[in-house]
């Protein structure tokens, strides 16, 4: 692997102005468990590494907000999985977190990198004989017409199929949770719905942030949506795996009718997918199987499945039924 | 990890080829050179053309023992551990992080080693399997109820197992067979002697507790 810079600011200040002194090469670094790992790959190549790790102030989780929960960026995801409030009052977030990666991983891998986690599409991964756009701009996809058992069916192009891989995300786009960026330009706020980008012409661009800007919180409403919520997720084994189809899903019941609804997509879709459709569906009726399933079925309507991966329509609309029903029994 | 690797995992490209694991692959007359090798290597005082030597100043408590080292960044802590510190106890399975025989303890948390850049640990305390017997020699008890429990076949996981279940068992995550598997899933065995692993670490927690007291990672 290529040598490089290693930089390590004390505020976010600091980390924003060298990454600006080091453009370009420069990249801001966490936990380091994707980047490292890409970087021996030779997927990614930085010439300055700045470790934002040591950012004071950063680290914590504060409950003390009546309106929002505030995660800080640099919170590893093993501390955010067992925090009391979060277990309380999301569980789909919690379980999130805990279904992902390993626990040494999640020691290491900071919530505002995991945000961030690049996909695990073979052909992106170090397989420089196979065309790949995300990883070679403009020179073509492998996936599409190769082993695609893993790849996307919702969102995907005719330029990339590859699936978000993170779970959090999923999570949070169901809460419709924020992230605060900083950068040269100043100050920002983001919704998780509106971070990632469909791959469209241009799968090479993953986010709507700059590559200077630096996370710096995630906010995430506390409210009547939270509490009758779950992450269900269905992988090839049962544990330390991506997912294959994963919902996070909470619901609001007044009486037995549904008040508000939110199903968000992991392990299908190219981006953290919200079936707004389908949330709408179902408020005003009651939370039956049978409407769970009207519901899952309405978020798979646009699927458009590849040659080794149909099975993940049908594994999907199980996913969210079955999702639904665990939601509830907890409201 | 849903995918097969297409590739090998980069290699040190600008490094001095010589390295002990090709060294000993591609010398025919392995067994006696390689001893002399590993003899080489135990002294403490790096090589001049110690691959990992670079400028970035690191302090490191490894088992107890204070290291002022200058590191090349790109050094991941696994190799600085086994190339340079001569504790080969962690192992470089995948070195990608996905299969955890390279676990080690930073501040008393397990991490995976090969994708921590030792730069990163600067200023932190690292346990390895090769701290965590007692001084008296007498093995940890987790360690005890791995070979009590034939919790292995070829050992190569066994350090990675080990140091993860110690830290299961310190996070609260071994009060049942459910959390040891969940929580132990990082840590693979392609000799499947996982049975014997949870009876280990089942057997090992409640010994671990009662010499500890209930104190988190």
């Amino acid at each position: 692997m290529h040598d490089f810079a290693y930089l390590r600011p004390r505020d976010a200040a600091e980390a924003v102005a060298l990454h600006a002194r080091h453009r370009p090469g420069a990249r801001y670094f966490a936990g380091g468990t994707t980047l490292f790992d890409l970087m021996k790959l030779g997927v990614e190549s930085p010439t300055t590494v700045i470790d934002v790790t040591r950012i004071e102030g950063m680290h914590s989780i504060d409950a003390s907000r009546r309106d929002e929960l505030h995660i800080g960026a640099l919170a590893v995801m093993s501390d955010v999985a067992e925090h009391a409030t979060v277990q309380r009052e999301f569980p789909a977030l919690a379980e999130s977190l805990w279904k992902a990666a390993s626990q040494q991983l999640r020691n290491m891998a900071t919530v505002g990198g995991n945000l961030l986690q690049r996909t695990r599409c073979a052909y992106f991964r170090g397989a420089p004989e196979f065309a790949c756009n995300k990883r070679v701009p403009g020179s073509g996809c492998a996936a599409l017409e190769g082993q695609n058992r893993g790849h996307a069916v919702l969102g995907g192009s005719e330029a990339c199929v590859a699936i978000y891989p993170g779970d959090m995300a999923i999570a949070l786009a169901a809460f419709d949770a924020m992230v605060d960026t900083v950068s040269p330009r100043g100050e920002r706020a983001v919704p998780v719905r509106e971070l990632h980008r469909a791959p469209a012409s241009t799968p090479h661009l993953e986010t709507v942030l700059a590559d200077d800007e630096l996370i710096v919180r995630i906010r995430v409403p506390r409210g009547p949506v939270g509490r009758a919520s779950t992450y269900h997720k269905i992988r090839d084994r049962e544990s330390y795996a991506f997912a294959l189809a994963s919902a996070a899903v909470a619901v609001h019941l007044q009486g037995h009718r549904v008040v508000d609804a939110r199903i968000a997509l992991g392990g299908v879709a190219t981006r953290p997918w919200r079936a707004i459709e389908a949330e709408r569906s179902l408020v005003g009726l009651p939370l039956t199987r049978a409407a769970a399933r009207r519901a899952a079925e309405l978020a798979f309507q646009g699927a458009r499945p590849l040659a080794h991966n149909a099975f993940k329509v049908a594994l999907g609309i199980e996913t969210v039924t079955d999702a639904l029903m665990l939601a509830k029994e907890r409201s | 990890m849903n995918f097969p690797r297409t590739s090998q995992p980069g290699e040190d490209r600008g490094a001095p080829s010589l390295r002990r694991r090709t060294f000993m692959m591609t010398t025919a007359t392995g067994a006696g050179m390689a001893a002399a090798r590993s003899a080489a290597a135990a002294d403490s005082a790096p090589a001049a053309d110690d691959p990992y030597q670079g400028t970035q100043p690191t302090q490191l408590t490894v088992n107890g023992t204070h290291h002022a080292l200058k590191l090349q960044p790109r050094t991941s802590l696994l190799d600085l551990l086994r190339e340079q510190l001569g504790l080969t106890g962690a192992k470089k399975g995948c070195d990608h992080g996905q299969c955890g025989a390279c676990t080690v303890h930073v501040d008393g948390r397990r991490v995976a080693a090969c994708l921590t850049l030792a730069v990163k640990a600067d200023g932190c305390a690292v346990t390895t399997i090769e701290g965590i017997e007692s001084a008296d020699g007498t093995l940890h008890p987790m360690q005890q109820a791995f070979i009590d429990h034939d919790a292995l076949q070829c050992g190569y996981c066994t350090p990675g197992q080990v140091m993860a279940a110690i830290a299961c068992v310190r996070e609260g995550h071994a009060t049942s067979d459910a959390q040891i598997r969940e929580y132990m899933s990082g840590n693979l065995c392609r000799c499947g002697a996982y049975a014997g692993i949870l009876e280990a670490i089942r057997e090992a927690a409640p010994v671990m507790r009662r010499l500890e007291g209930s104190r988190h990672a």
